[in-house]
């Protein structure tokens, strides 16, 4: 977990993945969808670890997952939490690969949306029955930051 | 205004089958899903409940809500509108027009909770003090000069202050009395323009970051010393109409961690670092789960508090895009 890159490349604009239906196939422990404001892309970059970013674009091909991760995503939608989870990320998690090696999730939002607060995180793991690791608000702070490096670092031992 | 106001060059017909930026359409979605009007919101309810402040408490909210409906009048009729010559697009002026038509219904709104539980003599009462208090009309002041200005990043930087920063010291009241089961629906009406002004933040935020990709890293650098600068500009005053509003009722330490903590927040929207550090932003937990039921630390798997975790909630998982 200490290579400081982010494999943000979307299939499309990767020659070597374009026109394979199937999508990128990444080995990376952790997994996040952000839409083009960029805000959980940034938290994601600031871990500091290697990180599949899902194509933004939901008609684009879906990443395929290899070994155990965990997911970062933000939610979306309104007052009723509708529509709460990104469309990429159904996408992402209706192969069932995807699904059997997801291990954990964590919720980016922020807490003015009230009920909602990073909504979309509970659905996909009471839904997979995985744990909701953490919670962070738009980008994450150093302090969000910290916790999570440490805490993916024990997770995973 | 005595001068005349910048309307956008040209005008062409707007055409949504042909999006440059989905994020607007996203947004327009999202605000258009979230209309509200304070008519739906039963605030008669809080009469008892306002019977049982007392007259410095109830002097202490009828000021909060003259600030607020100051800060949404500037923002409906001065702050979005300014912003709509800017678009990029023609989706963002139509996304302005909305946020321009709900910060009216937000001002709107606040009347609808004066006339509920005041009487007209304290009504005008409160909108006097909001004439004559001097860090309110500065704060308006500030970030109108700014809406006046001529450049089109600073103007968002003002408005995304104004939208995820300054409406906070006063937000704050109706979170606090809901915290303590009083002026209940009073808090609901507030949680929707908090939750409007989180839309709004986010976009123009996001609108923001969108026109500096373009700049050079000089132009860059201004903006940014610019965005710290207004930033400390309104923080200092703010913190000033903090200690007006709250002495009284010896609160304002606590609202101050509010200030910071959405200070931050304000400041992500732009895309900069958080600058306050967690030791001044620990808000009241009362507070926080007024505002958002989920945003206790109980969530927090990774810091193996002893507090054990939940998996998921009980939450209705029937959405029909959601069966694998």
């Amino acid at each position: 977990m200490s290579i400081l890159t982010v494999d943000d490349r979307s299939p499309a604009a990767d020659p070597a993945a374009a026109g394979v239906a199937e999508g990128a196939v990444t080995d990376a422990a952790l997994i996040y969808f952000s839409s083009v404001s960029d805000n959980t892309h940034r938290f994601v970059e600031k871990l500091g670890v290697r990180a599949a970013r899902m194509p933004v674009l939901t008609r684009e091909p879906t990443l395929q997952a290899t070994r155990p991760y965990v997911l970062v995503l933000p939610t979306y939608g309104g007052i009723t939490g509708k529509g709460a989870v990104p469309r990429q990320v159904v996408k992402f998690l209706n192969n069932e690969q995807n699904r059997s090696l997801l291990r954990g999730v964590i919720g980016a939002g922020n807490t003015n949306f009230g009920e909602t607060y990073c909504l979309a995180a509970d659905i996909v793991a009471a839904k997979c029955n995985v744990p909701v690791l953490y919670r962070f608000e738009v980008m994450g702070t150093s302090e969000d930051v910290a916790r999570v490096t440490t805490g993916l670092e024990e997770f995973w031992t | 205004m005595s001068e005349k106001l910048k309307l956008v060059d040209q005008v062409q017909a707007i055409n949504w089958n042909r999006i440059q930026d989905d994020k607007d359409v996203e947004v327009w979605n999202r605000l258009v899903n979230n209309f509200w009007l304070p008519e739906k919101v039963p605030l008669s309810n809080d009469v008892q409940s306002w019977a049982t402040l007392t007259p410095d408490e109830q002097q202490l909210t009828m000021r909060v809500f003259a600030g607020l409906t100051l800060l949404d009048t500037v923002q409906a009729t001065v702050g979005a509108v300014s912003l709509i010559p800017d678009a990029i697009t023609p989706h963002e002026e139509a996304v302005l027009t909305n946020i321009a038509f709900m910060e009216s219904v937000h001002a709107k709104s606040y009347s609808s909770i004066f006339s509920t539980l005041a009487s007209t003599k304290e009504i005008d009462e409160a909108f006097r003090w909001s004439t004559e208090n001097v860090n309110l009309q500065k704060k308006a002041s500030i970030v109108t000069e700014y809406y006046r200005g001529d450049d089109p990043l600073k103007r968002k930087v003002a408005s995304t202050l104004l939208e995820s920063f300054l409406f906070y010291s006063g937000f704050y009241l109706p979170m606090y009395w809901s915290s303590r089961a009083k002026l209940t629906n009073t808090a609901d009406l507030v949680r929707l323009i908090i939750r409007d002004e989180a839309v709004h933040g986010y976009y123009i935020g996001y609108k923001f970051q969108r026109g500096l990709e373009s700049a050079t890293p000089e132009r860059r650098q201004e903006i940014k010393d610019y965005a710290f600068e207004l930033l400390f500009e309104l923080y200092e005053n703010e913190v000033q109409y903090t200690h007006d509003l709250y002495d009284g009722v010896g609160l304002a330490e606590d609202v101050k961690k509010f200030l910071h903590y959405n200070a931050n927040k304000a400041l992500m929207n732009l895309g900069y670092e958080a600058m306050f550090p967690s030791s001044v932003t620990d808000v009241n937990p009362a507070i926080l789960s007024a505002l958002s039921p989920n945003a206790d630390e109980n969530h927090d798997f990774f810091s193996g508090s002893g507090s054990s975790y939940v998996i998921g909630k009980a939450v209705n998982t029937e959405d029909e895009d959601w069966d694998f």
